[in-house]
């Protein structure tokens, strides 16, 4: 063996690391789930655990939070995923938020977060004994992710305190805890939002088709173009759904995810119109202007 | 701009170099990476939008938007303007893709810092062109040195505030080669810079035009790291046995080192079995050969044990199994390192158990100097002795971190509470039989008639200590036996005489006595140590020389008014005076034995019946036969024998 060889790229770096960061888990852990919220993130991130586990079938059960308010396409996009990869797919659903009523119109982005996002993948992850919970998110998408752990300690009660957290120094990561106590992982901290797409480019992994540009109906209100996906909208007196070719950065529940008026319908485009964008990915979302350092303060309640 | 915005069309392929910033408090490097991300144009207009709102709120530049509030995030360190935890950030240019750690500059948050370099290729060392080096700037350049960093930049920032002096740059970068220069750094670059403007950040000034070398922007996109050393062996710690079905058993982990192709003969470590490579497995499709970076599943030729933790390599590797080291430790946490303790080690995939044993000396980040230690606190570095409850197989961490470099698990919180760098392995125990095989310490023993063994008698200054020495050896020699005295002072004009009495010296001093202790014990001598030995670590570190039984600890147990008041040599008058500092009593801690084998009290004793105490408690230990000939009252039955 001699001769220089070209080193890994980066993203094959990337992904070797996330590979890496899945089998920590898998050697180490009881009970873990991979969480999945459909979007491009998560379909990296269910790409990468397949590729962590071959040839052994996923090594555990995939859980959706689902608010009931995500777009119809999600919906079908991921019941799909989960017939074509045999995965043991969980939903879970906060009834009592439900019940009480909790919706995005009415209740507004923080409550309904709140209560249909935090609380319910706290009831989720009790319900079932899941102590360890791989989610997708990526330092680059907010400041106070900048910090976070590749495995975040929560104590128990789900809480996150960031006098607990775990320094990590090198690949050693430190899954320990108690009874009661739990982990999140994130396998793509390391990634950004380019190398997303860079990477569902290079591996053509499938997305949801709402990441491309076609002509949909859209209303705009409060400075977000918010999509008419169901009989659910209420529209106000003089609102006309408006049919404009748009597409989606981020996905989340439909009325509170903003779209971005586009022609990008494939991936090369779309690559191409990301040279010019001048706003973050969470600009489309609502939560994130809840207040200055608000996603710090709902990781403190356990929103992940 | 960045030298070529990125681009998803202009990206690099190229791995990512990972720097870590540091510096002081307000060197400015917040600031420095805010600004490198606004101009690789990773800030979105909502960020600015928001950072024109909080710099308003938060910011320190009154009306110009403060680029550090970019990358400040958790709540509390925007408030109190301080960076307090590792932040990552990623940005690229044209040239490669980047990662930064951007860590705290202040003292308690140390552990930080080394986290954030424990990854990094290169460090970014911020320097206020005003206060130039600092204890702060010696501190983490002499961190990330430990860490195995090769690349220093070094800017020195602020330069709009002295002026754009040239002459006031070339002075900081003397003092800091001065100190770099023992820090074994393969490349050190000096840039002046203003990083609130720009210059020299991502582009040339126009305000120093006597500086003619790149910015820190253009120095990087073209550094060349070392490539990995293709001729090193292959390693790879298994991570996790993959076994979906009978038929299929991998081995899934991530190559830290070489290469490795079908068919290459491995072995297993620390076992120690062979096997030929039979697959590399990945879902894409097998490939036939892969190196350091990739996560692999590899199949054996045979049915061997490998499980977790194992070290799979090229059956010609040279990686060594050991379960005693010696070893760096950075502590993490609130609670003290404590010797004896057991905590969980974690190196590679590997958790065992281990012990602390003893603290070798305490690191000064400040001034380099080591200092004696027997326990070390939040943020301590110092070197050790580990003891693991079982082998694992490494290599020095300045050949592999991922092989050298482990954390301290506490075990019962779970907690990580240090982070620490093998060095190499000790092999006290097998150096003693390779010596000493033929005529070894039993048959001394048996020619003499008695044990080697070492008597260490610790005690506060004027206790009696050497008085009832001299009276243990008197009456030993007599008897016929073989006994020699070590004792503090006179050791001081021979042995140790180029020693003085700072707290290095004496931790030294107090090691070489040992081990010359441990050797004539081994001579098969009653060898008697009078020394004030002060530290429970010393005396610990004293008694792991020489065989269990062998070590027996005497606390000559005067109170410190009783020994105070006899001042025998007038030495507490001249400390309670000031005229002698590190007194120990006065002004230097005694650590009274917590169970010494015979604990002697000089309030009631007098020093003779403390020296029969003593020759008594060796006939009952059977460490001398009975004196005379004589046996002793109560002992009459079999002739002690030497073992």
């Amino acid at each position: 063996m001699t001769g220089i060889r070209s080193p890994m790229s980066h993203l094959r770096q990337l992904e070797a690391e996330s590979i890496f960061i899945f089998r920590e888990v898998f050697a180490e852990s009881e009970h873990p789930v991979l969480l999945y919220s459909v979007g491009k993130d998560s379909s990296v991130l269910l790409h990468l655990a397949l590729k962590a586990c071959y040839p052994a079938p996923l090594p555990m059960p995939v859980l959706h939070i689902d608010t009931t308010w995500k777009f119809r396409e999600m919906y079908a996009f991921r019941d799909q995923i989960a017939v074509t990869h045999g995965l043991n797919l969980l939903v879970h659903t906060n009834r009592e938020g439900l019940e009480r009523g909790v919706n995005p119109f009415v209740s507004g982005s923080q409550e309904h977060t709140d209560v249909m996002k935090t609380q319910a993948l706290r009831q989720a992850l009790d319900k079932w004994g899941f102590d360890v919970a791989i989610a997708g998110a990526r330092r680059d998408e907010e400041k106070s992710r900048a910090k976070e752990r590749v495995f975040s300690f929560r104590a128990a009660g789900h809480r996150w305190d960031p006098k607990q957290q775990r320094p990590e120094l090198w690949s050693l990561y430190n899954g320990r805890k108690r009874r009661g106590e739990s982990m999140r992982v994130f396998p793509l901290s390391n990634w950004t939002e380019f190398d997303i797409w860079d990477y569902i480019m290079l591996e053509r992994i499938p997305v949801v088709p709402l990441y491309f540009a076609a002509p949909r109906p859209v209303v705009e209100r409060g400075g977000l173009l918010l999509m008419v996906d169901d009989e659910r909208f209420p529209l106000r007196p003089g609102e006309v759904p408006q049919i404009r070719s748009v597409r989606f950065r981020t996905l989340g529940c439909y009325p509170l995810t903003g779209a971005t008026p586009s022609t990008a319908s494939d991936l090369p485009t779309l690559l191409q119109e990301m040279r010019t964008i001048t706003t973050s990915e969470r600009q489309g979302r609502a939560i994130d202007h809840d207040g200055a350092a608000s996603m710090e303060a709902k990781k403190r309640e356990g929103y992940f | 701009m960045v030298s070529g915005t990125a681009t998803p069309e202009a990206r690099s392929t190229a791995p990512a170099l990972r720097f870590i910033t540091c510096g002081s408090v307000d060197d400015g490097k917040s600031t420095l990476i805010g600004r490198l991300l606004y101009e690789s144009r990773l800030v979105y207009d909502d960020h600015l939008e928001s950072l024109g709102v909080d710099s308003q709120r938060f910011g320190t530049r009154g009306a110009e938007p403060d680029y550090a509030l970019l990358v400040d995030g958790l709540a509390a360190e925007r408030e109190q303007g301080i960076t307090i935890d590792v932040a990552y950030r990623y940005f690229a240019t044209s040239a490669r893709n980047y990662v930064v750690a951007d860590t705290p500059g202040h003292e308690q948050y140390t552990r930080n810092m080394v986290t954030g370099a424990s990854n990094a290729d290169v460090a970014v060392v911020l320097v206020d062109a005003r206060k130039g080096v600092l204890v702060q700037t010696r501190r983490h350049s002499f961190l990330v040195s430990l860490l195995g960093i090769r690349h220093v930049v070094l800017v020195v920032n602020k330069m709009d505030l002295v002026d754009f002096s040239e002459p006031a740059f070339q002075a900081i970068v003397r003092s800091y080669r001065q100190f770099a220069d023992t820090l074994g750094f393969r490349s050190v670059v000096a840039i002046p810079a203003c990083a609130v403007r720009g210059d020299n950040v991502t582009r040339a000034s126009d305000s120093m035009p006597w500086y003619h070398g790149p910015s820190m922007m253009e120095y990087l996109d073209a550094l060349q790291l070392a490539p990995s050393d293709e001729t090193a062996g292959f390693a790879m710690p298994v991570q996790w046995v993959n076994r979906p079905n009978a038929d299929f058993r991998g081995y899934a982990g991530r190559i830290v080192a070489g290469w490795v192709r079908k068919g290459d003969a491995v072995k297993v470590l620390p076992s120690g079995r062979e096997s030929i490579v039979d697959r590399i497995v990945v879902k894409d499709g097998d490939p036939e050969e892969a190196g350091a970076g990739e996560s692999v599943t590899l199949t054996l030729r045979d049915a061997l044990d490998v499980s977790r933790g194992d070290v799979l390599c090229r059956r010609d590797a040279t990686i060594e199994c050991a379960a005693q080291f010696e070893a760096t430790v950075v502590w993490m946490h609130d609670e003290p390192l404590l010797q004896g303790r057991e905590y969980l080690f974690r190196q590679a995939s590997r958790t065992v158990l281990a012990t602390v044993a003893p603290v070798k000396y305490r690191i000064n980040v400040n001034t380099l100097e080591q200092q004696p230690a027997e326990r070390l606190e939040l943020n301590d570095i110092g070197v050790v002795e580990l003891s693991l409850d079982q082998a694992v197989a490494f290599t020095p961490y300045a050949s592999n971190r991922d092989l050298g470099g482990f954390i301290l698990i506490d075990r019962l919180s779970g907690a990580t509470v240090g982070a620490g760098l093998l060095h190499f392995a000790l092999r006290r125990s097998q150096n003693i039989r390779w010596q000493a095989i033929d005529v070894d310490r039993h048959v001394r023993a048996a020619q003499k008639g008695q044990k080697g063994c070492v008597i260490w008698m610790t005690g506060l200054s004027g206790a009696g200590k050497s008085t009832i020495a001299n009276l243990v050896d008197r009456g030993l020699v007599a008897a016929g036996r073989h006994s020699y005295v070590l004792d503090g002072d006179n050791v001081r004009h021979g042995l140790n005489k180029d020693l003085g009495f700072t707290a290095q010296d004496r931790v030294e001093n107090i090691r070489r006595v040992a081990e010359v202790a441990a050797l004539m014990a081994d001579a098969g001598l009653v060898t008697i140590v009078s020394f004030i030995s002060p530290f429970e670590a010393e005396r610990r570190m004293a008694r792991a020389l020489v065989p269990p039984g062998t070590f027996i600890e005497v606390h000559v147990d005067t109170p410190l008014r009783v020994a105070e008041a006899r001042d025998v040599k007038g030495l507490y008058a001249k400390a309670r005076r000031g005229a002698l500092t590190n007194f120990t009593g006065i002004d230097s801690p005694y650590e009274a034995p917590k169970a010494p084998e015979i604990h002697l009290d000089t309030t009631v004793l007098t020093a003779e019946g403390a020296a029969e105490r003593i020759i008594g408690y060796l006939l009952e230990a059977g460490i001398i036969g009975s004196l005379d000939g004589r046996p002793e009252p109560g002992k009459a039955g079999p002739p002690p024998t030497v073992p």
